[in-house]
Order: structure tokens, then sequence, then C-alpha cells
């Protein structure tokens, strides 16, 4: 009966503690930075499409994306996009840039533990559950198309 | 004026897309690996049941950009896989699709890893 009084107590004054984010800025940034990283993206795929008009607009994606990962790992190295994260929240995660500074970051981060403990086993701590995630659903979907392709 | 609304579609949507993700984190607290798995999912899913393709022709990059593009490129692969080589296809299509992203994601994060010192602690 103590006890829970005072877990009660503890749990009120965590929450009294936890620096509230305010809803509509927060919101605000991650729409802006999130909309200005898409623009930036289709600023890069219109120039290929037209460097290569002969690729498909897949390649192009492809393209795209890679140049967007290269930059995006870049900034994490130099110190520029958790600066950018602070400020976006979501707007930094959700882009596929999000994607490439969750791997290149734990991997800087640890590069103290050595090239293989360090760099490639933490590189995957964010980015092992998307991939493991991607496979398996496409596995799925795989399944289930060949499934019904059956018929 | 195509190319104005084509620019304005990525901004718009891209924008919702990325807030959509961070009211998630605002509401439930959830961290960040979550967040690209929940958004994966979905463009799987949207793939899957053939939406994605509408959506890509107005929103183009405001799609194809977020982790959204990379989940539906997983369901694309595997499906076309499927079409082209069978039983095989179901494993081999999907990281065929995804394979430009993640090898390239993982060869700069080792290089920059290698050039560049931890920002974090000072």
């Amino acid at each position: 009966m103590e006890d829970a009084k005072r877990n009660e107590q503890y749990n009120r004054y965590v929450s009294a503690k936890i620096p509230k984010t305010k809803w509509w800025p927060s919101l605000f940034n991650s729409f802006l930075v999130g909309g200005v990283i898409c623009l930036i993206g289709q600023g890069i795929d219109d120039l290929i499409m037209l460097a290569f008009p002969e690729i498909s607009q897949q390649s192009s994606w492809a393209y795209t994306l890679i140049i967007l990962i290269f930059i995006a790992s870049l900034l994490t190295g130099i110190g520029v996009y958790d600066q950018i994260g602070k400020f976006a929240g979501g707007g930094s995660i959700v882009p596929i840039t999000g994607f490439s500074n969750s791997i290149t970051s734990p991997s800087i981060e640890f590069k103290s533990e050595g090239i293989v403990y360090g760099i490639c086993v933490k590189m995957f701590t964010i980015a092992g559950p998307v991939i493991v995630f991607g496979i398996v659903s496409s596995v799925a979907v795989g399944f289930i198309y060949w499934i019904i392709s059956l018929f | 004026m195509d190319i104005f609304l084509d620019y304005l579609w990525a901004f718009l949507i891209g924008g919702a897309v990325c807030m959509i993700g961070e009211l998630l984190i605002i509401t439930t607290n959830i961290t960040s690996a979550r967040i690209l798995v929940i958004f994966e999912l979905t463009g799987v899913f949207l793939q899957a049941i053939g939406v994605f393709d509408y959506i890509s022709d107005f929103a183009g990059a405001g799609i194809n950009v977020p982790i959204i593009g990379f989940g539906a490129s997983l369901a694309r692969g595997v499906i076309g896989a499927v079409e082209t080589n069978g039983l095989l296809g179901i494993f081999t299509g999907g990281f065929t699709a995804t394979a430009g992203g993640i090898a390239a994601a993982i060869f700069f994060a080792f290089i920059f890893a290698l050039i560049f010192k931890s920002h974090t602690k000072k």
C-alpha cells in the first residue's frame, strides 16, 4: 500500500519534470524541414531526368535517394545534421536522410570501440530493424502475390 | 506552371508526412527506429494494394523521399521479381530493389565514420 502510494507520487513528480514540447511549433518545424528536404529531392530528380532523359523514373529516384543519403551522411559527419534534427524532430527522421543519419551517427559515435565492434556492429542499431522489417514484409508480400498469381 | 505545381505538391505532401511522424513522436514518445519502421511498412502496404503509384504521380518527391518510398520499392521489387522469376523472386525481389539505397547508406556511413570524429561528446 505504502509502495503504491510512493510510486504514484514519484510518477507524478517525474511527469511534472519532463520538459513539455510545445505542439504547434514542433509540428510546424517538422513540416517545414521535411517539406524542404522533399523539395531538394524533387530538384535533384528533375536535374537527373534533364541530364539523362533515357533512364526510367524509377532509376532516377534511386539516384536521387543515393545522392540524398550521401548528403545526409556527410552532414552527420560534420555535425550539422544533429543540429537540424534538434530543430526539426520528425522532419529529419522520416525522410530517407533520417535513415542515412541513423546509420552514420552511431558509426561515428562508437568509432572508439574499434572498426568491427564499434563501427560495423553499432551501425545497425536503428537501421537493423528497418532492414529486417523491410525484408520480412517484402517476402510476405511476395508470397501472397505468388499465391494469388497461381490462380 | 506545371513544374511549380510539382514542387508545391512535393513540399506539401512531404511536409505533411513528416508532420504525421512528429505527431506520433509527441503523442506516443516512440523512438526513431519505430518511426522509420512504421513509415516503411506503410509504404510496403500502399504499394502492395496498388495505391502508391497514384500518389507518386502527383506528389513526386513528397512521397518518394520519405522512407515510405523505400518501403514502396521493396514491395514493387518483390512483385516484379515474382512475375519474372516466380518462387525465387519472393526472396530476391525486395533486397534487389532497395540494394542501391542500403549499399549507399552503409558505404558512406563507413567512410565518414573513418574520417570524422564524434561531435556529441564535448
